[in-house]
């Protein structure tokens, strides 16, 4: 299990939770996992033809997936997978 | 033999001699050695010492006529000197009773081998005191220009500090007004100053604070035509903005001025950070090449802030301004932290540059100013 940490703009998806456990064994199958769970958040995450949006940076640790692979990037049990989207609140 | 009586010299006091030097048309010289000068002396005070007296007065005091006023350390010295110049034809002369020693037990100002004043070595003390700031660091600090996106919840912590700090010029760009739900979070307004500029209101606390600090309002908002003009006499911007468009707006003047930007944001419970320093590390836009749309751009809708957060993640700022000013410690160039304020928990990211980027990228092409912030392709573009 991988730990999803969940921004404040999409916590109302999931249940005020700022954190959710999802299984999978990839960052994609992670993420897929979470709009299982909680299928609001698939919108917000995937675009229609399945990729992630151009303006949610997911994170595996602290390495952004899109200097890994992506949604292919490999996820060992323990890993955390941070959600973030940009924020403008000053 | 012929006995020349010695002329009385007048004597004055610190009080006295301040109170002149003031109202102008005052020659200052100081008759000690050249390291008590150098240790600290009197604003415009010219350096003659005693053995050369003879042969350095013309030069630092050409006019017989004029009003010349003498000091040393505790007015002896001075006040021989003045004899001597009496002799010599000066007709005006004057010695500061009691020497700087008397003029700074009241409490007056003088320069120090430092460049700073007595008064600020007292204020900075604890500045200076650390081997990491010092003298020279305070000095960097109180000749640095700071402008701060927004007087509002980061920018009001982020000024407090940067102004107790000793930042020599605080350049402030706000167009709102105080309101009364600013104030659980922006601690720099306060109350009484519901209803006027954010910028004003900010500069009565700042000097209120810190005299040495000069404010300047920019009381506008930004936009594509007067965003570089504005950048670019300041050597670090802080983006405390609340809206995406001026967000890109000043990274994309940023990177083209290359000038830091110390940028963070807060929402809820949550914060971010981190500092660009253009071509060195990645710009907004390799973080974030596109805003979200405008129902997961928060500023757009009322979602709530905890006023601490604002305090925390804007000493945060405050903090890397300052070290990017003293040129010491590890920036966060190329990290993200983020703050998580329920769990109180950090998290750092790593952010890289992105080659492709379309700003600071290996083969971004120069984009026209009235490009800068732009998003072509982009509709739902949120706008505050």
């Amino acid at each position: 299990m991988a730990t999803v940490r969940i921004p404040p703009v999409l916590r109302p998806q999931t249940g005020g939770q700022p954190e959710v456990e999802a299984a999978g064994s990839s960052v994609g199958e992670v993420l897929r996992a979470l709009t299982a769970a909680h299928p609001a958040t698939e919108e917000q995450l995937f675009g229609p033809e399945g990729d992630l949006n151009r303006y949610v940076n997911v994170y595996l640790n602290d390495e952004d997936v899109r200097v890994l692979d992506g949604l292919d990037t490999a996820v060992a049990d323990g890993d955390t997978v941070v959600i973030l989207p940009a924020m403008a609140g000053g | 033999m012929a006995t020349q009586i010695k002329q009385q010299v007048e004597e004055i006091e610190p009080f006295e001699a301040a109170g002149e030097i003031e109202g102008g048309d005052v020659v200052l010289v100081d008759t000690r050695e050249p390291h008590e000068y150098q240790e600290a002396h009197l604003e415009n005070g010219k350096l003659v010492p005693p053995g050369l007296l003879g042969d350095e007065i013309a030069a630092a005091a050409p006019d017989k006529s004029a009003r010349t006023i003498l000091y040393c350390r505790s007015g002896n010295r001075s006040y021989k000197a003045a004899e001597q110049l009496q002799a010599l034809g000066y007709t005006d002369v004057a010695s500061m009773a009691g020497g700087i020693l008397a003029w700074q037990e009241q409490g007056l100002p003088v320069v120090s081998a430092s460049g700073m004043t007595a008064e600020q070595r007292e204020r900075y003390s604890r500045h200076t005191l650390l081997p990491e700031v010092g003298v020279d660091g305070q000095l960097k600090l109180l000749n640095a220009k700071v402008l701060l996106l927004g007087a509002g919840g980061l920018g009001a912590p982020t000024a407090l500090y940067l102004a107790a700090a000793g930042i020599g010029t605080l350049g402030l760009v706000d167009d709102d007004v105080v309101d009364a739900s600013n104030l659980q979070r922006q601690v720099i307004h306060n109350t009484e100053r519901i209803g006027e500029p954010k910028t004003s209101s900010a500069r009565v606390t700042i000097e209120a604070l810190n005299p040495d600090v000069n404010v300047v309002e920019h009381n506008l908002r930004l936009d594509a035509g007067n965003i570089l003009g504005l950048i670019e006499d300041y050597d670090v911007i802080v983006d405390g903005a609340d809206n995406f468009p001026t967000r890109y707006l000043l990274n994309d003047a940023s990177v083209r001025l290359r000038k830091p930007v110390v940028s963070a944001s807060i929402l809820s419970f949550d914060g971010q950070i981190s500092t660009f320093v253009p071509f060195e590390g990645p710009c907004y836009r390799c973080l974030y090449p596109t805003p979200p749309p405008a129902e997961l751009a928060p500023s757009c809708s009322a979602n709530g802030v905890l006023g601490v957060m604002a305090g925390t993640m804007g000493t945060l700022q405050a903090n890397e301004v300052i070290k990017l000013v003293l040129g010491v410690g590890e920036p966060l160039i190329g990290r993200l932290l983020l703050y998580e304020a329920l769990g109180t928990r950090f998290t750092e990211l790593k952010v890289r540059r992105d080659p492709e980027c379309p700003i600071c990228g290996e083969n971004a092409p120069q984009i026209e100013e009235s490009e800068m912030g732009k998003f072509p392709d982009y509709q739902a573009f949120c706008a505050g």
